[in-house]
């Protein structure tokens, strides 16, 4: 047997024939000469265009963030039997698919009710009413949770209404939990999706559910990529002998183990569990901007102990188990210590390589403040941090963790801007390490500075989600990211000279 | 809290009922709130003493975005402490009101605009009730009881009965009903007759039929309810009196909206409307 030998795009294009095509275009494209792209490219990396892109107003380039309803659709597909069913147009839910297939490298399932033009005419009610009952027969969910696309929202579809009606109708069971969210694309980000669905699934499930107190708490991972965090907070409250509910569990949906058969639904939190959450001592949000809303409700409505533990770093981790004992009483076992001392042990052999170092970030709020501490406590220096979806709470409280710390005193947090503002900045003020998602390697190419990819989407790396960034072993992994990318880069650099060195 | 969305034909007064109604409330000690849910921005002006307060539209399209907006911009305290906020919306002709609507209300509820104290909010909504967006205010758990106000011409009536179609879809899989029809007067013929029949048919009851005075005018020429500037008028005890009635009642149904055949003969029978074969 031999192997077919197929060329791919990489070498494919550059054969004659391709680059012969190539030139043919031009005549069609009829393209500014090249001196003066060249000309225009360069005058994009002065102070002066700095300025300019910086005093833009109507329009966003490369925002990093995504838009709510695929927050809501992650959010709905961690609970076991659940199916996420979108009331809109078809072509966001194909989007939201194929977004996070392309980061898990797993297949999603997601329900899309179609609406065209005559459901803006007419209200999408129709469209609900045949989506629900195609979804009950054919998909057999446990739960099905509804959000909504700009279409939806801009016509005013009442989803509460309307799911009502469908019961009546008889179009779903009475007992079939049906929560709901409006998303709207046009309002937040994907992480504010993520706090709505998430707050209108336990609304529903937790109804005339109060009772006894099952001495468990809840845990809330928020809008995170990780399923290696999920396995890991699994792993740790074990050891700590601490009962728990993950509120959405996406880690089975995401990453399921390959068994040659295909599971709809592949796991997540069991619905009868969830149900239980109102009845725990308290609630851990693992995040802070993606669950704001739901943490206000679980404080308010079921009258809960709500803390908020965002345990990626040394000192943001050792916070996480201090506060966990004390609601919890149990102490921390050795085991978890010992952990601790080899994430610090790490962190020595490691950081006078990153000490100094500048780097830049950008990404969702709760991940670039973990990251941001953990650079800081191994003397690297924040520099440009870009949160596209970042509010003035994220702006201050990142403020406020760069003035904790000298090494933050160089920082400077924006938020609202995108990566061709970070584009500018790299140019003009330049770093040495970028930490984002796989867009930003489009601002590696422009601007050579190499990039870490830590956040959502991560299209072009397999992997990394696999691995926890959370808890000490997190900070383990994050470190060794971090040092190795700086080890790679020196490597690189000093290629042709007699630093080019075995040890590092 | 009691929340309340008036609705009626653009026109018919529906934001100077709505105004000097919550002022009577306020007048006795009652706390309250309107929410004014029409791009024109005129529904708390008589309460404020000035033209259109900054709505939230408005603040919205200056800062870029609604997140950006704070709750004391846009909410502002009138006659005896009334809080009073305007949706706003776009200029006539472009975008979407109704989108501007829900935006506004979603706002307000998630920044705690209506308060712990407050007892009555009042929705004052525009014209019809044209989309999506202008149901916002009777979507479950906001409004529970509408009032409609009309006259006894014929397109106030139709449209009240339009409106009527428009609660009947929420009333039957939510809790919004209607309370009455408020017959704010423009002196037709047989107009009190002719109200209390239609509120009749639409399962309902007027609740407080409004004369007409040129007191109204000349208080609103000065950006007053008749409460405030002419306590003593009898057009005051008017208004008292349906802040009374409205705080006091208890009927409320989902009603029964009439064809337009119906709603024809209703005016035949009162002889307002001659019968084709009259004219013939």
């Amino acid at each position: 047997m031999s192997t077919i030998k197929i060329k791919d795009h990489c070498d494919l294009f550059l054969e004659p024939e391709y680059q012969a095509q190539f030139e043919r275009k031009k005549e069609f494209e009829n393209p500014w000469p090249a001196d003066k792209v060249k000309e225009v490219s360069e005058w994009t990396k002065t102070e002066e265009y700095k300025e300019l892109n910086f005093a833009r107003q109507n329009i966003k380039i490369n925002p990093a963030k995504a838009c709510q309803p695929l927050g809501a659709v992650f959010c709905a597909s961690g609970f076991d039997g659940s199916m996420p069913f979108v009331q809109g147009a078809q072509g966001c839910v194909a989007y939201f698919r194929s977004h996070l297939s392309r980061h898990f490298k797993e297949p999603f399932a997601a329900i899309s009710t179609s609406m065209t033009e005559d459901a803006a005419v007419f209200g999408g009610l129709n469209n609900m009413l045949e989506g629900l009952e195609n979804t009950y027969a054919l998909y057999k969910p446990k739960m099905i949770a509804v959000s909504t696309t700009c279409m939806a929202e801009v016509i005013g579809d009442d989803l509460n209404s309307y799911i009502k009606t469908a019961r009546e109708k008889g179009v779903i069971p009475q007992e079939l939990p049906v929560p709901f969210a409006h998303t709207p694309s046009f309002v937040g980000s994907h992480i504010v999706g993520y706090d709505n669905m998430l707050k209108g699934i336990l609304k529903t499930l937790s109804e005339g559910k109060k009772g006894e107190s099952n001495g468990k708490i809840n845990i809330i991972p928020g809008f995170d990529t990780y399923t290696g965090n999920y396995h890991e907070i699994k792993r740790l409250m074990a050891m700590m002998g601490v009962e728990f509910t993950l509120l959405a569990d996406v880690s089975e949906t995401f990453d399921s183990p390959n068994t040659g058969e295909y599971k709809l639904y592949p796991g997540g939190t069991p619905i009868p569990e969830a149900m239980d959450a109102v009845n725990a001592i308290g609630t851990i949000a693992l995040q802070k901007y993606s669950t704001v809303k739901t943490m206000d409700y679980i404080q308010k409505e079921w009258g809960q102990k709500t803390l908020t533990l965002s345990p990626i770093g040394i000192r943001n981790t050792d916070a996480f188990f201090e506060e966990l004992s004390k609601l919890t009483g149990k102490p921390v076992p050795a085991a978890i210590e010992a952990e601790r001392g080899r994430a610090v042990d790490a962190m020595v052999d490691s950081h006078p390589y990153v000490h100094g170092k500048r780097f830049a970030l950008v990404g969702d709020p709760d991940i670039l403040l973990g990251m941001m501490s953990l650079i800081m406590e191994m003397g690297g220096e924040p520099v440009h941090i870009i949160c596209t979806n970042g509010d003035k709470h994220f702006e201050a409280e990142a403020n406020e963790l760069l003035a904790s710390s000298p090494f933050g005193v160089n920082g400077k947090v924006y938020t609202g801007k995108d990566m061709w503002h970070m584009r500018s900045l790299l140019f003009t003020e330049p770093v040495d390490i970028l930490i984002g998602n796989s867009y930003a390697k489009f601002l590696t190419r422009d601007t050579g500075t190499p990039l870490i990819r830590i956040g959502f989407p991560l299209f072009d790396r397999h992997h990394l989600h696999r691995y926890p960034v959370i808890g000490y072993q997190g900070a383990l992994n994050l470190v060794t990211l971090i040092v190795n990318n700086v080890l790679d880069e020196m490597d690189r650099k000093t290629m042709d000279t007699t630093s080019f060195d075995v040890i590092r | 809290m009691r929340q309340i969305a008036i609705y009626g034909k653009g026109g018919i007064g529906k934001s100077t009922t709505t105004q000097n109604l919550v002022a009577a409330l306020a007048e006795a000690g009652r706390k309250c709130m309107i929410i004014g849910c029409d791009p024109k921005a005129d529904s708390t002006r008589l309460i404020l003493n000035r033209k259109a307060q900054n709505t939230v539209m408005d603040m919205a399209r200056e800062k870029g975005t609604v997140e950006d907006l704070e709750l004391e911009e846009v909410l502002l305290h009138g006659f005896k402490g009334i809080k009073c906020a305007e949706s706003g919306g776009p200029e006539p002709g472009v975008g979407c009101a109704g989108r501007g609507v829900i935006t506004a209300i979603n706002f307000l509820e998630e920044n705690g605009a209506y308060g712990d104290d407050t007892e009555f909010v009042f929705y004052d909504v525009l014209g019809d009730v044209v989309c999506g967006g202008f149901a916002m205010p009777i979507r479950e758990g906001k409004a529970k009881e509408i009032y409609i106000v009309t006259s006894g011409e014929m397109m106030a009536m139709y449209a009240a009965n339009n409106i009527s179609r428009g609660v009947l879809k929420y009333a039957q899989s939510g809790g919004v009903r209607l309370g009455g029809l408020i017959c704010n007067s423009r002196e037709t013929d047989k107009e009190y007759e002719l109200i209390s029949e239609l509120a009749s048919k639409l399962g309902t009851q007027m609740i407080h039929f409004v004369p007409r005075d040129n007191e109204v005018q000349r208080a609103e020429l000065r950006r007053k309810t008749v409460i405030e500037y002419a306590p003593d008028h009898p057009q005051a005890d008017e208004y008292r009196t349906l802040a009374k009635k409205i705080a006091d009642n208890k009927n409320f149904v989902i009603p029964t909206p009439i064809t337009m055949d119906e709603l024809e003969r209703l005016l035949m029978d009162f002889g307002i409307m001659e019968s084709e074969e009259a004219v013939a």
